[in-house]
C-alpha cells in the first residue's frame, strides 16, 4: 500500500518525468500548442509506458542483463508502432495533427528509464501501476502546458477536441478571449520553453515553501542531481 | 564458454524480434482496413468540399488519373480525380504542389469546370507559420473562397497575382509569400488542366481497382 502511494508521489510530483527529470522534452514542447493535442500525446505516451513497464516486468527473469537494453527497445518501438497504428485508424484527425510525433515517443527517454530503473526490478502490477503515475504526471504537464499556450495564443481551450474524442466534443471548445490574430510567442517553440520554464519554477516554489514550513532551520543543502535511473 | 552465451544471448534476441515484429505485424493486419476506410473518408470529404455536390453523380474516389506535369509542382506523380454527371465530363479536381510557399511545400487541390472556370480551392497540407501565412486554410479563414467562379484565361494570368502586385486576391499582414505562392500554383495548374481538359478525360481510369 505503501509503496503504491509512493510510486503515486514520485511520478505526479516528487520525481515527475517532466517538470524534474526533464525528460520527452521534444514531444513536450513540439505538440503542447493546444490541449487537444497534448491531451493525445499524453494519453498515447501513457499508454506505452504502462505496455513497456509490464511487459519489461514479465520478462526481466528471461532477459540477461547483458542484452536488456535491445530488447527493452524492441519492446517499447513495438509498443509505439502499436499505438500509431490504432491512433491512425481510430482516431485520424489527431493523428493528423500530431503527425512525426507519434513515432517520436520511441525517443522519449522517460520511457526506456522507467523500464531500466523500475519495471526491470519490480513486479508487473507495481511496474504497471508505476507507468500509470509516470505517464499521468507526464500527460498532466503537457495538458496544463497545451492550455496556457492554446489560451495565451489564441484564446480558445479545447479546439479541435472533436479530432480526439469525437464529434460530440466539439462542443467542448471555449472560446475565452476573442483575438484577431493570434498570439505568436505562445504557438511557436519560444512559448513551450517560457511555459514549462514558468512551471517548472512554480513546482519548486511551492516545494520550498513546504520545506520552509516543516523544518524552518533547514541547514544548506547541496544541489542535488535530479534523478534519472536510480529510485533507492 | 564465451560461444554458449552468444548462442543463448543470440536466441533470446531473436525470440523478441520475432514477438515484438510479430506483434507488430498483427495489429497492422487487424487496423489496414480501418486505416484505409479512415484515408478514403478523409480524402472524400476534401473531395466534396471543393466541389458543389449536384454537378456530379459519379463515385470520385474511384475515377482518377496521374499525371507528372511539370505545372502541376515537384514530388510528382500527381492525382487527378475526374467528375462526371451521368457519364459526361463536368470537372477536374487536380492535386497540385507549389514548392514556393515560406516553409516547405504546400499541397493543394483545385476543381476546375470544363468552361474554365474554378469550382473550389482547398490547401490540404503546409508548414506555413501559424497565424500568419496559416491564414489559406478554410479552418482559418475565408480566404480561399475568393477563388470560386473565377475563370482562368492565360498561363500567366495577371489578375492571379496578390492585390500589391496587381492582381485580384488578397495578401495577408504580415504573410504575402503564402497567398502569393497559393495564386500562382492554382494559375499554371488550372491552365494546365483546361488546356489537356478532354485528354485528361480520355485517359484510362487507374483508381477503379481501389473499389472495396
Amino acid at each position: 500500500m505503501s509503496e503504491l502511494k509512493t510510486l503515486a508521489h514520485e511520478g505526479l510530483w516528487k520525481n515527475n518525468a517532466a517538470l524534474v527529470q526533464l525528460l520527452g522534452l521534444c514531444p513536450l514542447l513540439a505538440v503542447t500548442s493546444t490541449v487537444t493535442n497534448a491531451l493525445g500525446l499524453g494519453i498515447a505516451t501513457l499508454l506505452v509506458l504502462v505496455g513497456s513497464n509490464v511487459t519489461v516486468s514479465i520478462v526481466r527473469n528471461w532477459v540477461p542483463k547483458d542484452i536488456r537494453i535491445p530488447v527493452f527497445v524492441m519492446i517499447i518501438a513495438a509498443f509505439v508502432t502499436i499505438i500509431q497504428l490504432l491512433m491512425n485508424a481510430y482516431t485520424f484527425g489527431l493523428y493528423q495533427s500530431l503527425g512525426i510525433f507519434i513515432p517520436l515517443i520511441v525517443t522519449n527517454c522517460a520511457i526506456i528509464g522507467r523500464a531500466e530503473a523500475y519495471a526491470s526490478k519490480n513486479t508487473p502490477i507495481l511496474s504497471a501501476w508505476d507507468g500509470v503515475m509516470m505517464g499521468l504526471g507526464f500527460a498532466a504537464v503537457l495538458v496544463i502546458l497545451g492550455a496556457m499556450r492554446e489560451l495565451i495564443g489564441q484564446g480558445t481551450l479545447f479546439d479541435g477536441a472533436e479530432l480526439l474524442l469525437g464529434d460530440w466534443a466539439a462542443s467542448l471548445r471555449l472560446e475565452i478571449i476573442s483575438f484577431d490574430s493570434q498570439f505568436l510567442v505562445a504557438i511557436l517553440p519560444p512559448g513551450a520553453f517560457l511555459g514549462l520554464g514558468l512551471i517548472i519554477a512554480a513546482k519548486n516554489y511551492f516545494d520550498e515553501r513546504k520545506k520552509s514550513q516543516t523544518k524552518p532551520a533547514a541547514p544548506v543543502e547541496k544541489t542535488q542531481r535530479a534523478r534519472v535511473t536510480s529510485l533507492t | 564458454m564465451i560461444l554458449a552465451s552468444m548462442k543463448k544471448n543470440g536466441a533470446i534476441l531473436t525470440a523478441f524480434a520475432l514477438a515484438t515484429t510479430g506483434s507488430v505485424a498483427l495489429v497492422q493486419q487487424l487496423t489496414a482496413p480501418r486505416i484505409e476506410a479512415q484515408e478514403k473518408k478523409h480524402l472524400m470529404r476534401t473531395l466534396t468540399q471543393v466541389l458543389p455536390a449536384d454537378k456530379y453523380n459519379n463515385e470520385l474516389y474511384l475515377d482518377c488519373i496521374e499525371s507528372n506535369a511539370p505545372e502541376l509542382g515537384p514530388n510528382g506523380p500527381h492525382r487527378i480525380y475526374r467528375a462526371k454527371h451521368n457519364g459526361q465530363p463536368v470537372a477536374l479536381l487536380v492535386q497540385h504542389i507549389t514548392p514556393e510557399g515560406y516553409s516547405g511545400n504546400i499541397d493543394i487541390l483545385t476543381a476546375l469546370y470544363a468552361n474554365a472556370e474554378i469550382a473550389g480551392v482547398r490547401i490540404t497540407q503546409h508548414k506555413e507559420t501559424p497565424g500568419l501565412g496559416d491564414k489559406v486554410e478554410v479552418k482559418k479563414s475565408d480566404w480561399v473562397h475568393s477563388f470560386s467562379a473565377v475563370k482562368v484565361q492565360s498561363a500567366e494570368d495577371p489578375r492571379f497575382n496578390v492585390k500589391k502586385e496587381g492582381g485580384m486576391f488578397d495578401q495577408f499582414t504580415g504573410a504575402t509569400i503564402t497567398p502569393r505562392a497559393v495564386v500562382h500554383s492554382v494559375n499554371t495548374a488550372t491552365w494546365y488542366a483546361h488546356q489537356n481538359f478532354d485528354s485528361l478525360f480520355a485517359q484510362p481510369n487507374i483508381c477503379q481497382e481501389e473499389q472495396l
